[in-house]
């Protein structure tokens, strides 16, 4: 029967070729995912960033270094006699895709649109007091108080017109609960290097090159077809079969597959996101654990022997295929603060760790739930499966929960987790940011992620201090304090870095970018 | 007939509103709605501010009468993932289900009755052997698998099809179909067969066993006895008194197609009704999953609703109100 | 002791038990069975009963005959990772007949537990959905009336809902109920209830509408008239008449929850990876279906595919046997 249908299918298929040539300048783009809107302030996520900054653009953003650049604004600063007041400069000559000019009032309305109230862009911006235009090419942010690194938030708060918002009524971001469509959810007025052609949510979207950009260069893609293929075997496939250009998310363990492919190169690059473990603190016994007196893990000797019975490399070798730069800080190379002694790890010592565990009175183990996602980072579930391995030769027995990201994420955030796998990415590139909310005791605003309820008030202090501290000297000599303490008491256990890989059709090249938010302008061809 | 079909009517009024409580009730329980619609980033007082500005810290029963009146109106809200009415997305995206759908229970239907005919009438022949174990092999395959293997050998080594999506697409009105152009009927090929693998085997497996059957029977060999030709008894007599269980199977099978194109449209990437659901399940995108299942629920009944009446014309023997002389 | 009480008394009109002093004599009379012949006569059967048994004894002697314990966590060496079959390991003298997965682990092993849990689940969904469908289905095919509308109206609620679909709300709810501490230790219980609800009304269907041709039948009628009970009516004379069709559905429904399981493994919703059934290790096995480790998709899904095809091909050839009308 099979063969009957296969060879139907041949008969039917036999007469063309599937793949048909396209001109140089188009490129058809494969994500796993499709941006989820296209309202620049709706979600701060970073699939829809990576597609809405072809479209809008920053006041700055990141080069593939992960240095700051210039993109609408020409410089920033802060005021010279105010502390507390961050002045921007604009680009002269900009124009949004309707031919309307951008200005200073554009600037203002849309920093005031990202952080309204219905904004998920809100939390970069809730220091900010006030916006003011001071001539149609200057800004001024007036903040709460000193905020030094205030505009390491900007990357990816995007400008919108304030006359076209207005027009068509979206000056505020969409409400859910309101039921209502909102224009800028499927339509665009951005000044980005890219005009929206058409969007079918979930399957394409086609974008042209905007001629009256900006950049002096102009891109050598001149159309993106974008193709969100959530399934990463076919995803794969349709790279294999010739059907897409680029591949952004690429499984590590067909790299070598794509990399030995005629046709197909592979470019990787480290991602500015940490793989980590993250334990439960506190005197109460855990809820999963045959100790029914005490908590194992806020004992420090139990979390030695944990660190020393973990095999980094054999992770980085067999579940990574290599893709992964393991390290013993929770704070990627790209974030201020990284030094390589913080990223040094102990090497494996079972025997050791075996000792460790007996003194802390668990000669025997002792056992645990290990919650993992498992849709969320790079073969996140085989990495705590490996974990579980390498911890049960110890005598501590893990049982692995695994769940979509969705299921996991609060567990984490409700503090109903023992142990749990977090990834962790940086975009504001400062170490403050992973301290308010992985090591910063549970309290409001900060350690939202501490889900393991580590408590150090001293540290807590030190914490708040940052973000006030103009100083960035002494600022920086708190962080490495900090970081010294978190390290030694091992508050984390960090795995690895997470490298990206993207694959495309030999003829192109597009950059690995550390906040894995590559912009097609970067393509160049081979000729 | 009529008060039978209006009873009936009323009924699947009733089986619509429970399906509404059960799709209402349980989704209240999967996940975090709003933890699958903000980033990992997003602090919790955001979280809460967003969770009350939904409407998910009211109490269940106003939400749940909320969700009967907009559903009512064919009113599922805004998808917590997209920010679009559910309804247009659904909307949208049926016609690439329904021509999935429909291509498979097709190649599903002729094959599977062809086949299946085939194989009863020469039971001891090679051939119904080898159909035989191939369809076993066919269905003894996990659907994502036969997927991933076909798009291996026709996309990967072959190249003769897509690997995924519907090709190009021509709008009629608000109905989006790939049936007209080339690369949308190339890439309709590989997940309608797909799709039809099981069905076609459970088709084939039913019109063989019943008519295997039927053929056993007094008045087939009063027929044989009779004279008549092979043919005359073989379509006139025997496949005509295999349709009735064939046409309830298929009935209720073309419901579970769609329902099975999950999996399939997950794996080729087909822009329809299934892989929404899915990418929806995954994010806990609760007024799509609601819709979803209300839909699927709708398409059921009214199968069903079909089904009976077609049993009511096909074996007059099956008065439903003929029950109570059971008692 | 208790032997002489158990014993039921020979009912009349029965055939006198098998003599305590021939030991053999219910062998001999297996032995000389027609079912027996039937089953001599059918190379394909006899090659599907040998390998379904050895399949199922492979798996309950796994604990005993696996060369690796796949399931202790200690046991495993990370390092020993992604060893091509029939070789030894790089980094330890361990030796892999069908090599190793990406964690280490002997496939050969983790197969032969993988069919427990996969045999495990699907025996016991299938019983579930048997016993459950079967008994609602002769109750309202018999009864009728309001009985018969309300049962096969939730059964068509339930058929309004894909398998999947439902396992994904019991897997919800589940989450909801169960303490997280104990989910995982649940968890394949949760997927042999949503495998097995999911497919019950299958068998209601097919029961009911058997059982309503069958109530017509003169001899119930008679049997009626002799006031003979209702339940010794449908045990006497229906449900013989309806285990054909059930024993048809229930092979494939045997095979199909096994890949049922295997569907939900490929969503992310199954047995934990570190206990996995073979459905689990046919998706960790498709990551690498590209990349070049063909033995750890290979192998599972030989297993997988070899036993749901001697299933199906035992239960086809139960279902000729078993049919009085076929012989």
């Amino acid at each position: 029967m099979k063969t009957v249908i296969a060879g139907l299918g041949a008969a039917l298929l036999s007469t063309t070729m599937l793949v048909t040539s396209v001109s140089a300048e188009t490129i058809r783009w494969a994500r796993g995912s499709d941006a989820l809107t296209l309202d620049p302030h709706s979600q701060n996520q970073g699939v829809t960033h990576n597609f809405a900054h072809h479209i809008y653009e920053t006041l700055v953003d990141r080069d593939v270094e992960g240095t700051l650049q210039p993109r609408l604004a020409l410089s920033w600063e802060i005021k010279a006699d105010d502390p507390t007041v961050w002045v921007f400069k604009l680009r002269e000559g900009v124009t949004f895709h309707d031919g309307a000019a951008f200005t200073a009032e554009d600037v203002v309305f849309s920093l005031d649109r990202a952080r309204s109230e219905k904004s998920n862009m809100r939390q970069l911006h809730v220091d900010v007091d006030s916006v003011t235009a001071v001539d149609d090419l200057t800004v001024e942010v007036k903040m709460k108080g000193p905020s030094p690194l205030y505009v390491n938030n900007l990357t990816n708060t995007f400008m919108m017109d304030k006359t076209w918002s207005e027009t068509n009524n979206v000056v505020e971001v969409q409400d859910y609960a309101a039921g209502e469509d909102n224009y800028a959810v499927r339509n665009t007025n951005g000044t980005g290097p890219y005009k929206l052609v058409s969007r079918e949510v979930d399957v394409r979207s086609v974008m042209a090159v905007n001629d009256d950009h900006w950049a002096e260069n102009k891109p050598a893609v001149t159309e993106i077809i974008y193709l969100p293929i959530s399934d990463a075997a076919t995803r794969v496939a349709a790279l294999l079969s010739g059907e897409v250009d680029i591949v952004q998310d690429v499984p590590v363990q067909d790299i070598e597959r794509l990399t030995g492919t005629d046709g197909i190169k592979v470019e990787t690059g480290p991602e500015n996101r940490v793989i980590y473990f993250g334990y439960k603190f506190g005197d109460a016994p855990l809820k999963t654990s045959n100790v029914t007196e005490g908590n194992p893990f806020n004992n420090p000797l139990v979390r030695e022997a944990m660190e020393l019975a973990v095999d980094r490399d054999a992770i980085k070798q067999v579940v990574m295929r290599g893709q992964s730069v393991p390290t013993g800080v929770a704070n990627p190379p790209f974030v201020a603060g990284w030094t390589p002694e913080l990223d040094a790890y102990p090497a494996v010592d079972l025997d050791r760790a075996r000792e460790l565990l007996a003194e802390a009175g668990y000669p025997d183990g002792f056992t645990v739930t290990l919650d993992t996602p498992n849709n969320r980072y790079v073969n996140d579930e085989a990495i705590s499966q490996a974990v579980v391995g390498m911890l049960g030769r110890i005598g501590i027995q893990v049982t692995l929960a695994s769940r979509p990201v969705a299921q996991h994420s609060p567990l984490v955030t409700s503090n109903e987790t023992d142990f749990y796998l977090l990834g962790w990415g940086v975009p504001t590139f400062d170490s403050a940011y992973v301290f308010n909310d992985l090591v910063h005791t549970k309290d409001g605003s900060y350690g939202a992620y501490n889900g393991g309820l580590y408590s150090n008030p001293e540290l807590d202090e030190k914490i708040r201090s940052l973000g006030t501290e103009t100083d960035l000297a002494k600022r920086d000599a708190t962080v490495a304090e900090i970081w010294q303490v978190v390290k030694e008491d091992r508050v984390l256990l960090p795995i690895h870095n997470q490298v990206l890989a993207y694959a495309m059709a030999d003829r192109i090249t597009l950059p690995v970018h550390p906040e894995n938010q590559p912009l097609l302008t970067s393509v160049t061809f081979a000729d | 007939m009529l008060a039978f079909i209006i009873r009936r009517l009323a009924q699947s009024v009733l089986v619509m509103l429970f399906v509404a409580l059960i799709a209402f009730v349980i989704f209240r329980y999967v996940g975090d709605p709003i933890a699958s619609m903000v980033g990992v980033e997003t602090r919790l007082e955001d979280q809460e501010i967003m969770r009350d500005r939904l409407g998910l810290n009211d109490p269940a029963v106003i939400q749940f009468l909320r969700f009967v009146g907009n559903a009512m109106q064919g009113e599922f809200g805004i998808s917590y993932r997209l920010q679009q009415p559910v309804t247009e997305l659904i909307l949208s995206r049926l016609p690439a289900t329904i021509e999935l759908a429909f291509a498979s229970a097709m190649i599903a239907l002729v094959f599977g009755v062809v086949l299946g005919v085939f194989t009863a009438l020469k039971p001891k022949s090679l051939l119904s052997g080898a159909v035989m174990s191939a369809s076993l092999i066919g269905v003894s395959l996990p659907t994502f698998l036969i997927g991933i293997g076909l798009i291996y050998i026709f996309s990967v080594e072959l190249g003769w099809l897509p690997s995924f999506g519907r090709g190009e697409v021509v709008d009629l009105g608000w109905w989006r179909t790939g049936l007209l152009t080339e690369t949308g009927l190339k890439s309709l090929i590989l997940p309608a067969i797909t799709l039809s693998l099981f069905q076609l085997t459970l088709i084939m497996r039913l019109v063989r066993a019943e008519m295997l059957e039927v053929l056993r029977t007094e008045y087939i060999r009063f027929a044989r006895a009779r004279g008549l030709t092979q043919r005359a008894i073989n379509f006139g007599h025997a496949l005509k008194n295999t349709l009735v269980p064939v046409i309830t199977i298929t009935g209720l099978q073309l419901g579970s197609v769609i329902a099975f194109a999950i999996v399939t449209e997950t794996v080729f990437q087909w822009p329809g009704v299934g892989s929404l659901f899915i990418t929806s399940v995954q994010v806990v995108d609760v007024p799509v999953m609601a819709a979803y299942l209300m839909f699927i629920a709708l398409v059921f009944v009214l199968i069903n609703l079909v089904v009976d009446i077609l049993y009511f014309v096909v074996d007059p023997r099956l008065r439903v109100d003929g029950g109570s002389s059971g008692k | 002791m208790s032997s002489q009480d158990m014993t039921p008394a020979p009912a009349p009109g029965t055939p006198a038990p098998v003599a305590p002093p021939r030991p053999t004599g219910r062998l001999r009379r297996m032995l000389d069975s027609d079912i027996f012949y039937s089953w001599k006569r059918s190379p394909v059967t006899v090659i599907a009963t040998f390998t379904a048994l050895f399949l199922i004894l492979m798996a309950l002697m796994a604990p005993l005959i696996a060369p690796h314990d796949p399931f202790n966590p200690a046991s495993l060496n990370l390092m020993d990772g992604f060893t091509p079959p029939a070789s030894a390991s790089a980094f330890s003298d361990n030796w892999f007949l069908m090599g190793a997965d990406n964690q280490g682990r002997d496939v050969l092993s983790t197969i032969m537990y993988g069919s427990r849990v996969s045999l495990f689940v699907g025996f016991m969904a299938t019983l579930f959905a048997v016993v459950m469908g079967m008994g609602l289905g002769l109750a309202a095919g018999y009864n009728g009336g309001m009985i018969d509308a309300v049962i096969m109206r939730v059964a068509d609620i339930q058929l309004s809902f894909p398998a999947i679909l439902i396992a994904l709300l019991i897997f919800g709810v589940a989450r909801g109920v169960i303490p997280a501490n104990q989910q995982e230790s649940m968890a394949i219980w949760v997927l042999i209830l949503a495998i097995g609800l999911s497919n019950w009304a299958q068998f209601a269907r097919t029961v009911r509408g058997a059982t309503m041709v069958e109530r017509e039948k003169d001899y119930v009628a008679a049997a009626r008239i002799m006031g003979v009970h209702p339940v010794l009516i449908l045990l006497r004379h229906i449900l013989p008449n309806v285990l054909g069709p059930v024993l048809v559905i229930g092979t494939i429904g045997l095979a199909l929850a096994i890949i049922e399981e295997a569907t939900l493994s490929f969503l992310g919703v199954g047995v934990p990876p570190t206990q996995p059934s073979l459905g689990t290790l046919i998706r960790i096995g498709q990551q690498y279906l590209f990349s070049g480790e063909w033995w750890i998709l290979f192998f599972p899904a030989m297993t997988l595919i070899l036993l749901a095809l001697s299933v199906n091909l035992l239960g086809d050839w139960l279902r000729d046997a078993l049919n009085p009308k076929l012989r």
